[in-house]
């Protein structure tokens, strides 16, 4: 699934490689949902400033304001709840015993996907675009790649959640994420027993992922 | 790290770090040892989760309760439940494990903020281990419990720190319930968002359990 092409390699280590590399994944005009929360990922270490006028700068100090937080969970939900909409429409999967709990994941993401729309608004921020994805590879390797994939994307997402609940300030936003993050967790630990992996991947402490490490991750669903 | 001292009740007013009212009367009560739901689990648990310094050293101590309870419960499991299929003795004993090193790290935390840890807690687990499917049973709603029980207690945090620990535990708890409820050919889930649980509801849960 990771092909890391030189311009991600370049993303990670350099800011104005990133800026660089928003214009071509988010093409010129308006903001796209991966440049929305790139830009997001301002947090500890750099001041990221505007890209040429794309989106907005980050908050003054560099730091990952919870509007900014809610929109990348938002994009990671939006490619998740499509992930299991395409799954069910593809009929790839025969056993039906499998196709109820992709039809209960998807439903417990598009839930997600109303309440962080919902959060977005009411903290008057622009709601995150949603991402045209590109799950045809998924797809077309059948049952267990397209499971294979779940597991992975639950994981991925429970750990993208873990890693943002330290950077939210408002208490009820944070119970709000921890509310989905346990669900994302569940999520993958049901998968992961569905493909033989442990249903505890990192052991007994689940581990953080960054917005970096998650966007790297998630690139090859994003078609735009 | 919190220093938090004991709430005098005029400062009850008051809203500390832009925590609710109500969340700092529910500490400052806890650390006066004069709670209505503290009350309920016994002077044991109440003087283990009560103490001076308040805030995260009680919110560690009460997760640790829990912590120890899980692990004693799937130690006895393992021993108790006669006929215990293969997978259900291999995933009881990675919860086991877990909950062990669950109850290692908050020890530890509570050491690290200056707190005193609590004591592991007199257990009863009642007809818990008459069956295999009675053990699941039980399992899930210990699990299910402290995904509550963290989810709940984590928004009132005040090192990002502990919450980081709490969150990396929580994740677990979840990813526990989801095994076991799979185990039991149960949902994985109960809803899209897991249910947030105030000390004073998951100590009330827990009581039962605990003999103090």
């Amino acid at each position: 699934m990771e092909q890391q092409s030189s311009a991600l390699e370049e993303l990670q280590r350099d800011d104005s490689s990133r800026k660089r590399f928003l214009k071509m994944v988010g093409g010129a005009g308006a903001a796209g949902a991966l440049a929305i929360f790139v830009a997001a990922c301002g947090d500890d270490d750099e001041d990221e400033g505007a890209s040429s006028g794309e989106r907005k700068s980050t908050a003054a100090g560099g730091h990952t304001s919870d509007a900014e937080i809610v929109n990348y969970a938002l994009t990671l939900e939006y490619l998740e709840a499509d992930f299991y909409q395409q799954v069910i429409d593809s009929g790839e999967i025969t056993d039906r015993k499998i196709v109820e709990a992709a039809k209960k994941i998807g439903e417990n993401e598009q839930e997600h996907v109303d309440a962080l729309e919902a959060t977005a608004r009411q903290l008057g921020a622009k709601v995150a675009t949603k991402p045209t994805t590109k799950f045809d590879d998924v797809l077309a390797g059948g049952q267990d790649k397209i499971l294979d994939t779940a597991a992975t994307v639950e994981n991925l997402g429970a750990a993208a959640y873990l890693g943002q609940a330290g950077n939210i300030r408002d208490p009820k936003i944070l119970a709000a994420a921890l509310s989905i993050h346990s669900v994302e967790a569940r999520h993958a630990a049901a998968l992961n027993t569905l493909v033989g992996k442990t249903i505890v991947p990192d052991g007994a402490f689940a581990k953080p992922a960054s917005m970096d490490e998650v966007l790297k991750a998630v690139k090859p669903f994003i078609a735009s | 790290m919190s220093d938090t001292k004991l709430a005098a009740p005029e400062l009850a007013a008051v809203e500390v770090k832009g925590m609710s009212r109500e969340a700092f009367l529910m500490r400052g009560a806890i650390a006066a040892g004069s709670v209505y739901g503290l009350a309920t689990v016994g002077p044991f648990v109440r003087q283990a989760i009560a103490q001076e310094g308040g805030g995260d050293v009680e919110i560690v101590n009460f997760a640790l309760t829990l912590e120890y309870l899980e692990a004693a419960f799937y130690t006895e499991a393992l021993k108790q439940v006669s006929g215990m299929g293969g997978e259900v003795k291999e995933l009881a004993t990675t919860l086991r494990d877990n909950e062990d090193e669950h109850v290692d790290a908050l020890t530890a935390t509570v050491k690290k903020l200056g707190g005193k840890p609590a004591a592991k807690p007199g257990v009863d687990f009642g007809n818990a281990f008459a069956s295999e499917s009675s053990f699941l049973k039980t399992s899930q709603t210990f699990e299910d419990l402290g995904v509550s029980a963290y989810n709940g207690a984590a928004p009132e945090i005040e090192s990002k720190e502990v919450l980081g620990a709490a969150g990396g535990i929580v994740q677990v708890e979840a990813r526990h319930a989801a095994a076991i409820r799979l185990a039991r050919g149960e949902d994985i889930t109960a809803g899209a968002f897991d249910k947030a649980l105030s000390m004073k509801q998951v100590l009330a849960a827990a009581k039962p359990f605990i003999r103090s």
